[in-house]
């Protein structure tokens, strides 16, 4: 075999990973759309300010430093120490956990029983505030984010692959922090199947998500349910945040992986966990191979910005309801 | 003491001047009666007389305007819902809340999170108080399981199961919550006789084996008056008529709401 049909099989090893990261935003939004039927619109913003906050610590930086020194003629902005990235994360966590029981407080509590498309809007007007808070906190300045995940391609691997595809090829070249990544998203949706079928509070979480009346009549109280979605939401936006940020830098654009999350769901569904890990690795692999075997050699390459959005249209109209999505079939 | 050798207690719940109203339309209309501990109450009228409405109010999706709750010997607040359910009434619904995507086995273990204490910490990482709690209420549920005779049916998704199955699966639900008072919406509705047997006979086991209070809307008349220890009629979210199934066969207002009378 020549060493053509090892450089697809690198694409598409590429393109699966490129799938992980995809798959870890769409988590976030099946988890909220499934338990409260909102489309959360800042999902990436939450993933952006994740990674903010987190780099915030990581380096000390004193939050609202700008504003501060704008009203006091101060000049301060670091508090001269820097956090171990263990403890950095974990406040991260807590500032995404204190987030979400401020949404629920703020927010949520006061749209109970309204339209989806007013929480909808919520959820939009929310991102943006997010984003603008963030900011402020934080400043807009483009950080870099290095918790200690080792980047660049593995040379452990390339060295080991180079005897397969003979003398024109070299071995495969993987970035270990998509390596990484993956094995950190593997063990995530693990541990969140796990906790969703096997403790109690993972079955009040199932039981919300299919019914509200019924699961109000067994003793579960919405509004602590929501907290424990958005918060599980907020920790699945901080792992997104840490492998995107760590990839490409904390800027704003890191806000817009949500849209690359949107044909995930509409190829996973917005209702299935599974539908969302499968989606994302479609789409991955799909838009890799896709410019791979036609877009670079046919049509001037540059697919990949739109393929995944053509294939969820497709999909769209031969199955609306996605690949694991409920079908909605209403008695007339 | 009833005439089959059980144990009628004192009273559980009281409705005192219970009204209701949507808007201007008035779904319960002044309206008084009492639960007492062990017995098997039933409402009854004829559709749109307002006997949903008063399961609703007793476990708290509604709130009324007037009148008064007590439960337990105390004067109950307007609590929500769910406060309501930890306060041990579990109920049914007319037309079926499962949760459909969930297992049999999964709907009725739902039943037992009042009864389950761990934190979520310990959850996470299943270990101690989460882990022992989940295999004790575990054996209560396959208990009930085995008595509603569901067995087979343990791994199904309940939204494939038939109606007559799924309705026998939401009363192992409220059954798992140990109620001190069981509310069942019209839990023969829609079923045949085979199945309307099979349902009567397991409300009685129930109420006999341990002694649970049950508070029963049913259209079935047959089956009220085979079960029922107590009934309260409604008609047009009035209180009708109140007593023991013989005495509310012969009340003449009873009669005219169900056959109708001339006008003259």
């Amino acid at each position: 075999m020549g060493a053509e049909f090892f450089f697809g099989v690198e694409v598409f090893l590429n393109g699966l990973m490129a799938g992980v990261m995809y798959s870890l935003v769409a988590l976030g939004f099946v988890l909220i759309f499934k338990a409260s039927g909102i489309f959360n619109y800042a999902q990436g913003v939450m993933a952006l300010f994740a990674a903010l906050t987190l780099v915030g610590f990581q380096e000390g930086q004193i939050p609202f430093a700008h504003l501060i020194n704008a009203i006091f003629g101060t000049e301060i902005h670091h508090f001269g120490f820097e956090m171990p990235a263990f403890l950095a994360i974990l406040f991260a966590l807590g500032v995404m956990i204190l987030f979400a029981i401020l949404v629920e407080k703020l927010i949520l509590k006061h749209l109970v029983n309204q339209e989806p498309i007013i929480l909808f809007m919520a959820t939009i007007g929310l991102a943006y505030f997010m984003e603008g808070f963030g900011d402020l906190m934080w400043g807009s300045d483009v950080k870099k984010l290095n918790v200690g995940i080792p980047q660049g391609g593995n040379f452990w691997i390339e060295e080991n692959t180079a005897f397969l595809g003979g003398d024109d090829f070299y071995g495969f070249y993987l970035d270990t922090l998509d390596i990484y990544a993956t094995v950190i998203a593997a063990i995530l949706v693990t541990s969140l199947v796990l906790f969703s079928q096997y403790t109690k509070t993972g079955r009040a979480l199932r039981a919300v998500a299919d019914d509200h009346q019924a699961a109000l009549s067994v003793g579960i109280s919405l509004r602590s349910i929501w907290v424990i979605v958005w918060g599980i939401a907020g920790f699945v936006a901080l792992v997104a945040g840490i492998m995107w940020g760590s990839k490409s830098g904390v800027q704003f654009s890191l806000s817009l992986i949500a849209l690359k999350a949107l044909p995930v769901l509409m190829l996973g569904g917005f209702t299935s966990i599974p539908g969302a890990i499968i989606g994302g690795l479609i789409i991955g692999v799909g838009e890799k191979m896709f410019e791979f075997l036609i877009g670079a050699p046919f049509l001037g390459g540059a697919t990949e910005n739109w393929f995944a959005y053509m294939l969820a249209l497709i999909f769209l109209v031969f199955r609306p309801q996605g690949l694991f999505g409920e079908k909605i079939i209403e008695r007339v | 003491m009833t005439a089959d050798g059980r144990l009628i207690g004192d009273t559980v719940m009281e409705m005192k001047n219970i009204t209701l109203r949507f808007g201007g339309v008035v779904a319960i209309k002044d309206i008084s009666f009492d639960i007492k501990e062990g017995e098997i109450r039933a409402i009854i009228g004829p559709n749109g007389a307002g006997k949903s409405s008063m399961l609703n109010v007793i476990n708290g999706f509604y709130h009324p305007q007037e009148g008064e709750v007590w439960y337990k010997g105390a004067r109950r607040g307007n609590l929500k819902p769910y406060e309501i359910a930890h306060q041990g009434i579990a109920r049914t619904f007319q037309n079926i809340a499962l949760f459909k995507g969930m297992t049999t086995l999964d709907n009725i273990m739902t039943g037992r999170l009042t009864h389950m204490k761990s934190g979520l910490l310990s959850q996470m990482i299943w270990a101690g108080k989460a882990e022992r709690e989940e295999i004790e209420n575990r054996e209560l549920v396959e208990n009930i399981i085995d008595f509603l005779e569901i067995k087979s049916i343990r791994k199904t998704p309940v939204g494939r199961l038939p109606y007559g199955l799924q309705k026998r699966v939401e009363l192992g639900r409220a059954l798992a919550a140990e109620p001190s008072l069981l509310l069942l919406d019209e839990p023969m509705a829609g079923m045949n006789i085979e199945e309307k047997e099979d349902m009567s006979r397991f409300i009685l086991d129930v109420n006999e084996e341990f002694g649970t209070t049950t508070v029963l809307i049913e259209h079935d008349m047959g089956v009220v008056m085979d079960i029922a220890d107590r009934v309260v009629v409604m008609d047009y979210g009035k209180k009708i008529g109140d007593g023991t199934p013989d005495e509310v066969r012969s009340n003449q207002a009873v009669i005219d709401a169900y056959l109708g009378v001339p006008h003259d």
